[in-house]
């Protein structure tokens, strides 16, 4: 196991806050938290448990600038990005069934467009992309129901032009998937419903969070309970909405000095980057994601690049279709014109030093050349 | 787009995963002269992407694709440097 300040893959999943941590510890203590109590119930345990519900929710509401009732914790980002969606599209359905999202989603978003296709016998209408991955609004839109588009790539970090996509729309509710922001960057101006994970900004996996504006015509798609909160059925994860919450005040109060370091990280990176021969660098060259870097190794194997720099003490992702589960080469990848394979997706965390961007650089010069030897090239 | 093309080096990569197609394409090219056209089968769904990057990091012109009778993917490439 490397150390955790070489762990650099928070765009998949960052590390447990300590602050976080604390609170999931203390929510789970029967003699303060009463955070295993169910919030409907009439006795105190339940009280306990529906004010740390509460607690959490106000503080999420507060860090990101919205109402409480604006607020519902899902099981993940995905369930939030299913419900953001198709529960949209059910509140518009009687006007439009047409679904337009950007080819850069999330694969939750292509998924909730074929469950709609499937289930709403609805139309899905794709935006394209330019070769630094901003989608590119049309310029006179049919009204769709639902525009999906999210506020910054996982893959590339590139940030999308929000406020050109909701002119280019007007009236239509938009969908703004912001999961990879990790709370880095404030919410857009323009949204109707939104999404966002918990583990992308140091709190506990498996707590997502979907916003729905006050006013927007939002139904439940799916089948719910008779639980408060028609938005997201089942049990409400206590502890973990406050662990949530306490690492998304952390990260609010923190991200301005956070995403300085982070520049300065990736600017050195991609410094380094641009000595090597044939690597292609991806994602808009300022308005991007400010932890994350990604790039594409010509004539290297992705799973060959993760593995030598993981036996090299580095933890980094790769969509290079090598990697994946899948054969097919990276969405993103594809939908930018971007060389697919020999990709990494280097993203820092709190705990990334200088002196572990430094030693990355220093190292990967050596490896792609070395990769690049056992082929031949 | 490719009728009037007649490939110099004809390169069969299917079975291959990515990035060998791209590499065996790389390798080669300088078999053929400036101007001339090397025709590559791939089956891996990386190779139409990745090839197309190719030309373009390289310099090397990218001519579409055509498909072998068995109906895999050839793409073509003028040599340009």
């Amino acid at each position: 196991m490397q150390p955790l300040s070489r762990y650099l893959d928070s765009g998949s999943s960052e590390p447990l806050d300590p602050r976080a941590r604390e609170a999931l510890v203390a929510a789970y203590d029967a003699g303060s938290g009463a955070g295993y109590a169910d919030p409907l119930r009439l006795h105190s345990p339940a009280r306990q448990a529906r004010l740390l519900l509460d607690n959490a929710r106000a503080a999420v509401a507060e860090a990101l600038g919205v109402r409480e009732d604006e607020v519902t914790f899902t099981a993940s980002g995905t369930a939030a990005v299913h419900l953001g969606v198709l529960g949209l599209l059910k509140g518009q359905s009687r006007t439009s069934r047409t679904l337009v999202h950007s080819a850069v989603e999330h694969s939750s978003v292509f998924a909730a467009a074929r469950w709609w296709e499937e289930h709403g016998g609805a139309r899905t209408q794709v935006l394209p992309v330019d070769r630094t991955g901003q989608v590119v609004p049309p310029a006179a839109a049919d009204e769709p129901a639902v525009v999906a588009v999210q506020q910054a790539n996982p893959e590339v970090g590139t940030v999308q032009p929000l406020d050109a996509v909701a002119a280019a729309f007007r009236d239509v509710p938009l969908f703004v998937d912001a999961c990879a922001v990790g709370a880095r960057l404030p919410l857009p101006e323009h949204w109707a419903a939104a999404a966002l994970s918990a583990h992308k900004w140091g709190g506990p996996a498996g707590v997502g969070v979907l916003l729905v504006r006050k006013g927007t015509r939002w139904r439940p798609p799916f089948p719910t309970d008779e639980r408060v909160d028609l938005r997201s059925a089942g049990f409400e994860n206590v502890p973990a909405a406050l662990a949530a919450a306490a690492a998304l005040q952390v990260r609010v109060a923190e991200r301005e000095e956070l995403a300085r370091r982070h520049r300065t990280f990736a600017d050195r990176l991609r410094r380094c980057l641009a000595t090597i021969p044939d690597v292609e660098l991806h994602g808009h060259p300022e308005k991007r994601l400010p932890h994350l870097v990604s790039f594409s190794c010509l004539y290297v194997d992705g799973e060959a690049l993760v593995t030598e720099l993981d036996r090299r003490g580095f933890a980094v992702a790769s969509g290079s279709a090598c990697t994946a589960s899948a054969l097919e080469p990276s969405h993103v990848l594809v939908a930018m014109g971007a060389l697919t394979h020999g990709n990494a997706r280097v993203t820092f965390s709190p705990a990334t030093t200088e002196a572990d961007v430094d030693a990355l650089a220093a190292v990967l010069p050596e490896v792609v050349a070395e990769l690049r030897a056992r082929v031949d090239r | 787009m490719s009728d009037a093309v007649t490939p110099a080096l004809e390169l069969d990569c299917r079975g291959m995963r990515c990035p060998l197609p791209v590499i065996k394409l790389a390798n080669r090219i300088d078999e053929v002269p400036v101007g001339a056209v090397v025709a590559v089968t791939a089956d891996d769904p990386a190779a139409r992407p990745d090839i197309a990057a190719w030309c373009r990091m390289r310099g090397q012109e990218h001519l579409g694709e055509t498909a072998a009778e068995d109906g895999v993917p050839t793409f073509l490439v003028r040599r340009l440097v």
